[in-house]
């Protein structure tokens, strides 16, 4: 496979996996909105939320202090100046497959340029006629629709592992991102303890996630700091956990290093595996007692370092 | 209004190729016809089949208009154009690896050396040089007009990279998608093994250095080009990669593509950038879209370039009032499909016939194309003649003049029913170690009534075009 190919196909996994992250920020942000908190209070939310989504000051660039509804769903939804937009998000990831055209089946190629086609036509719309729920579900729905698409009818070849390390790789950043602009709610701190804001703060994470009724499931009883790290962090069920995400980034660079044979570099995936191993080595009050900063900062960069070396084995077109 | 062919209707009578057709036509109720309409507009969005248009502002991707009436022809006619056709691309592969090997055409006086050697599109780098099988333009594209029921025209050639094939493969497969009854009841020519002949055709011209099955590649200047989809849509269909210049590299008298797997190597190139954009260190060294060395490569028998680089020395409005001279130059032969009468103004008596009849003429640059740079006479306003005169007059060598050519008329849905409109005629030949044509081509028809324009740019659109079996 051409390596610009496999490098559109993997920065498609990561645009599609963006915008569903951008959608449910849109889905918390819009709802801490709702909060009957002080206004300062949903500020400090919803600034968290932008951080983690790496535009804090590019949102103020663009719409100054003013944290309306409306800004909220121009930012994150159809901003073409935020490049994390669901907008941008999947307009790059149909422009990356139109130029992959070859390399994807037509059922794939049909839902990601209908989901292009009708976030145009949603664009077109007066925004009276859009409401929060509207766009979040749009982007769920044509994201399930490429996944399926690709799930069900995509060659098990390499550009189908390239194009899921994208999206795994992007979801382990993600998740890991959102904990650690959060983590200090997940420390114990006996003020807050009882008071019930670190529960509502838990939620958040939770919701912003897609997890919340997932953890219920998976946990029960009552919400807790440990659960709730314990649950985004170690557990292999929990479909954004890092664990999972990575696991499913190293399942994919096996896939790759076993296709290719030993004429092909395979940094990328013996980093993948040392980072696996470290993960697991640990248990999460060895997490809490290490930091829970410093270890998501150890993780991001570990996540950063595997992308570089996917970039340099296969992506980078060696002479 | 000029007196045109319909190829419908001949008088009153429904002529035998549309005779299945006007009566689908008469039992197609209105609102039926609008939903059909719309179904093929929205499959040509959703397959994507646009063609991109940026920094015009507006929406990237246009659609070009699609009109569901198809254009036919029967198996007599459509033969007589083949034999026509196939004749004519073998001409003027005969005149290309003569004017880049001993010029005898040159030579004997029956071209004038200035219009092949000062020709931009000469390219010096080919001369003496021979490609694989001594074919320089693999896929020539003719245009071709009709004035009458045995009255064809070539329009002109285009031997360097001609496009529009998709669009013939895409019309084909909408309407059998649309309108399968009309497809068991009609006799229709196939046209989709298109690119299977393809690519057969470039398989036989494997560079002398190829061993084994070669690969093949096609070469685009990129996503953002026009014609994009046309080159992605035929590497899916053939198989192969869809390369730009920055995948490929030149090292030891090869050229290799950069793979996940390390380097490639490419036997055969389909390339889709024009000549100057091919090697930076051969032709423009500003060109971002080529591959450095890939000429030397070609040269010494390590690579194929189709079509050769050069080959549109063969296909400019000056060099095409030759083609019939070529004809019987090379093949001993009369031309079956005849020359539009043309006029070249850097002749004296040609330029003062132009410039006195200018009003019933139509003039054109002999590097222009897609419709512009030209002036319509008999459709021009007094003043849009005289500031066009003023623009011949400065420079008489780049224009040509050719009547006003009454092109035929091919029924055409309008919003008031349907409606005579006149189109021409794109097939595309190929030539590998046979010369090949599928039965079909792309017709392009100018939608607005009275329009001889047939240009996408300026208002044209597509439509099926049948060839009938027995």
């Amino acid at each position: 496979m051409l390596s610009r190919t496999a490098a559109n196909l993997f920065w498609m996994g990561r645009h599609l996996e963006r915008a569903e992250t951008a959608a449910r920020l849109l889905d918390v942000g819009a709802r801490i909105t709702l909060l009957p908190n002080t206004e300062e209070g949903y500020r400090n939310e919803w600034d968290s939320l932008l951080r983690a989504s790496g535009a804090s000051t590019a949102f103020a660039e663009h719409y100054g202090d003013e944290i309306t509804q409306e800004n909220i769903e121009s930012w994150l939804f159809f901003d073409h100046a935020n490049p994390s937009s669901v907008a941008s998000c999947i307009e790059r990831a149909r422009e990356g497959g139109r130029i992959v055209r070859t390399a994807l089946t037509s059922q794939v190629w049909d839902a990601l340029n209908t989901a292009y086609q009708e976030l145009r036509s949603l664009e077109r719309r007066p925004r009276s006629q859009l409401d929060t729920a509207m766009l979040t579900d749009f982007t769920t729905r044509h994201g399930s629709t490429v996944r399926g698409a690709i799930n069900a009818t995509q060659l098990r070849n390499d550009g189908w592992h390239f194009l899921n390390l994208g999206y795994s790789l992007e979801r382990a950043d993600a998740t890991a991102r959102l904990l650690d602009v959060k983590y200090y709610v997940l420390l114990p701190q006996v003020e807050f303890v009882g008071s019930g804001l670190d529960n509502y703060q838990w939620q958040v994470i939770l919701r912003a996630l897609s997890a919340h009724r997932a953890f219920h499931w998976a946990y029960g009883g009552d919400v807790t700091a440990m659960k709730v790290a314990d649950f985004l962090i170690l557990n292999g069920e929990s479909p954004r956990s890092l664990l999972t995400s990575l696991y499913e980034a190293v399942w994919h660079l096996d896939g790759l290093v076993r296709r290719y044979g030993e004429g092909v570099p395979a940094t990328a995936s013996v980093r993948a595996h040392e980072t696996m191993k470290r993960l697991l080595a640990r248990n999460i009050d060895e997490i809490f007692d290490e930091g829970l900063h410093e270890f998501l900062t150890w993780f991001i960069s570990e996540v950063a370092s595997i992308s570089t070396a996917v970039h340099d084995d296969y992506l980078s077109g060696r002479m | 209004m000029m007196n045109c062919y319909n190829e419908m209707l001949e008088g009153d009578r429904v002529r035998e190729p549309y005779a299945m057709l006007s009566e689908w036509i008469e039992t197609m109720p209105v609102e039926i016809r609008q939903m059909k309409q719309a179904e093929a507009e929205a499959l040509f969005r959703r397959i994507g089949i646009t063609f991109a248009v940026y920094g015009e502002g507006g929406d990237p991707d246009r659609l070009i208009p699609f009109d569901m009436m198809p254009r036919v022809f029967l198996q007599a006619e459509w033969r007589r154009l083949e034999r026509g056709i196939k004749q004519r691309a073998r001409a003027l592969n005969a005149f290309l690896r003569d004017v880049y090997g001993r010029a005898e055409i040159v030579r004997a006086g029956r071209i004038p050396a200035r219009l092949v050697y000062q020709n931009d599109a000469y390219e010096k780098a080919m001369a003496n040089f021979t490609p694989p099988r001594g074919v320089y333009s693999h896929i020539v594209g003719i245009d071709i007009v009709r004035t009458g029921r045995d009255e064809f025209y070539v329009l002109e050639d285009n031997c360097r990279t001609p496009s529009g094939v998709s669009y013939m493969l895409e019309n084909r497969e909408i309407m059998m998608r649309m309108f399968p009854a009309l497809f068991r009841n009609n006799r229709i020519e196939p046209v989709d093994q298109y690119p299977e002949l393809l690519r057969r055709t470039l398989v036989s011209v494997a560079p002398r250095k190829c061993e084994g099955p070669p690969t093949i590649v096609i070469l685009t200047p990129g996503h953002y080009n026009s014609a994009y989809y046309e080159h992605s849509f035929l590497a899916n269909l053939m198989g192969v990669e869809l390369v730009e210049g920055s995948d490929l590299f030149v090292d030891g008298g090869f050229v290799y593509m950069r793979t996940t797997q390390g380097p490639k190597r490419v036997d055969v190139i389909y390339r889709r950038i024009d000549d100057q954009f091919l090697d930076p260190l051969c032709f423009r060294r500003d060109s971002m879209l080529g591959v450095p060395g890939l000429m030397d490569v070609y040269r010494s028998g390590g690579v194929s370039i189709t079509s050769a680089p050069g080959a549109g020395v063969a296909d400019d409005k000056a060099v095409y009032t030759f083609v019939p001279e070529m004809i019987r130059f090379y093949l001993g032969e009369e031309p079956i499909l005849r020359n539009v009468q043309t006029w070249t103004l850097w002749k004296d008596e040609d330029y003062r016939y132009v410039m006195a009849n200018l009003k019933d003429l139509v003039v054109k640059e002999v590097h222009g194309s897609g419709g512009y740079g030209m002036l319509i006479g008999p459709r021009a306003s007094k003043a849009e003649i005289e500031s066009f005169a003023e623009r011949i007059k400065a420079s008489p060598g780049n224009y040509i003049a050719q009547p006003t050519l009454a092109l035929s008329t091919s029924p055409t849905f309008v919003n008031e029913g349907v409606a005579p409109r006149h189109v021409d005629l794109r097939p595309f030949c190929l030539c590998g170690d046979r010369i090949e044509l599928v039965p079909g081509g792309l017709t392009r028809v100018a939608l607005r009534e009275g329009s001889l324009v047939v240009n996408s740019s300026q208002g044209g659109g597509v439509k099926d075009t049948w060839v009938l079996t027995e």
